[in-house]
């Protein structure tokens, strides 16, 4: 199998801090990812890497076999962040044009992209006064502009209501079924036997991976909550 | 450079603008207020007027640009939407040329307003061309636009960054010969005015205004400012971070 993202000995220590310690991960193509963990896990720090957006302090990150951030990556590679980073002052269908202009290459068409995460409705609405689940999914289209590989989703579906959530993971799928790479990040233990593979972190560190099976076999616990408490306890 | 990249910048910035119509009243009608203000503060002193308000055009598209830039950039900063476009094919250039296009198109539409109404109802003598001064405004506008970029790196909030007008702006005033002419200042701060490019603006629409001698070495000066301070201001958009 091919690695999309093949990640070793990340190591990010900011202000004496270590957020990353050694992290080693190979991300195969077609899959998704799920990155788990608490808050201050190192989630973020992690996808930001992946982006070419953090200086590491050690390890290598290579993506399709080329260094992370690498100029030719720029219209494989998508990225959309925890606090949605749109323009507030600008409705929807404003941002999503204008961010596809930015990717150059021809895609869907503005009215497509805001269907897939349902905001048709909001299109001529400025982003400023939409709701915060409204704003998670604006900035998840901004992340489906443009004909992207690998898509590296910071917690995408936090506060969403369950019908859209099962709705976004279903879209998911049929991204990797196209051949898409997806590195999604939640907090939620329920949301892992949405991905193929599962990172446990915790402190910037590996809990555990595998697939959501192999790691209820390993443990002995169907719950995966009380699966992240029984590693965090034996650590 | 992808022109399709920079269009869609440029009207971006101006859509934002757009959806902000307080913003704009405040551009175009402050600088015109003042305007109204100095007239009457140097009503029995016509050349005083004259000479002072040819000053206070070259002043308004600086000031009002670079605090325009600074804030939007902190925005942009602030709210991950820049490194967002740092993520995309758009270079750099594309990026800050597209902010430089509707900056300076907004700038016009400010000079456009202010000098007409200067020369009109408030009875500003011109020798020059009125197309001249609105060309000069613009050039300070950009000027007034990469200065707001370079600085908006040194600061970490919109409450900072708003914080560098006085430390910029002001001895850029108080030297530009908005005051007093420079000539006639102490040998030393003219020096010193002469490495400032708010003196070249101001120069340069006074000898508009005045019909006084050439103004391509101002201009010149003032374009080899703003490559140097737009150098200065692209090198400051990094992608990655600590």
């Amino acid at each position: 199998m091919t690695s999309a993202i093949s990640i070793s000995k990340l190591t990010v220590i900011r202000d004496g801090k270590v957020i990353v310690h050694e992290f080693d991960l190979e991300i195969e193509s077609g899959k998704i990812l799920g990155l788990l963990g608490p808050s201050g896990s190192g989630k973020t720090t992690i996808m930001r890497s992946v982006m070419g957006l953090q200086r590491l302090t050690k390890g290598a990150i290579r993506v399709f076999g080329t260094p992370a951030g690498h100029k030719s990556l720029r219209t494989r590679v998508s990225y959309s962040t925890q606090d949605a980073s749109i323009y507030r002052d600008l409705t929807c269908s404003e941002n999503i044009e204008y961010f596809r202009a930015m990717q150059g290459i021809s895609s869907n068409s503005t009215g497509e992209i805001l269907e897939l995460v349902d905001l048709t409705n909001n299109r001529k609405q400025l982003a400023a006064t939409l709701s915060g689940g409204e704003r998670a999914r604006l900035a998840l289209a901004t992340a489906l502009v443009g004909k992207p590989e690998i898509l590296i989703l910071d917690e995408p579906t936090v506060g969403l209501d369950p019908l859209l959530r099962r709705d976004l993971w279903k879209l998911f799928h049929r991204f990797t079924s196209e051949g898409k790479t997806l590195l999604v990040s939640s907090h939620m233990m329920e949301e892992a036997d949405h991905c193929d593979e599962l990172v446990l972190l915790r402190g910037g560190a590996i809990l555990a991976k595998g697939s959501p099976a192999q790691l209820r076999k390993k443990s002995g616990h169907e719950n995966m909550n009380s699966l992240f408490i029984s590693l965090v306890e034996k650590q | 450079m992808n022109l399709n990249r920079v269009g869609a910048s440029a009207k971006r910035v101006l859509l934002q603008l757009k959806h902000d119509p307080r913003s704009i009243a405040l551009i175009i009608l402050a600088p015109c207020l003042l305007m109204t203000i100095l007239k009457f503060v140097y009503w029995s002193e016509p050349q005083v007027f004259q000479r002072v308000a040819g000053a206070l055009l070259g002043v308004f598209p600086m000031l009002v640009m670079f605090l325009i830039t600074s804030v939007a950039t902190l925005r942009e900063r602030t709210s991950g939407t820049l490194e967002r476009i740092l993520i995309s094919p758009v270079t750099k250039f594309e990026f800050i040329l597209g902010y430089a296009i509707a900056f300076g198109i907004a700038s016009a539409i400010q000079a456009i307003f202010v000098t007409t109404f200067a020369i009109g109802p408030l009875g500003l003598g011109i020798k020059g061309s009125q197309g001249a001064l609105i060309g000069i405004a613009i050039l300070d506008a950009l000027l007034g636009l990469s200065l707001g970029l370079f600085v908006s790196s040194f600061a970490k909030t919109e409450f900072q960054a708003i914080q560098f007008l006085p430390v910029i702006l002001l001895p850029q005033l108080l030297l530009s010969g908005l005051l007093t002419p420079r000539d006639s200042m102490p040998r030393i701060l003219a020096g010193i005015s002469n490495f400032l490019p708010l003196s070249y603006a101001i120069d340069a629409t006074k000898k508009t205004l005045f019909g006084q001698g050439s103004i391509n070495g101002d201009i010149f000066t003032i374009v080899l400012f703003l490559f140097l301070l737009l150098g200065a201001g692209s090198l400051t958009l990094r992608r990655a971070t600590h």
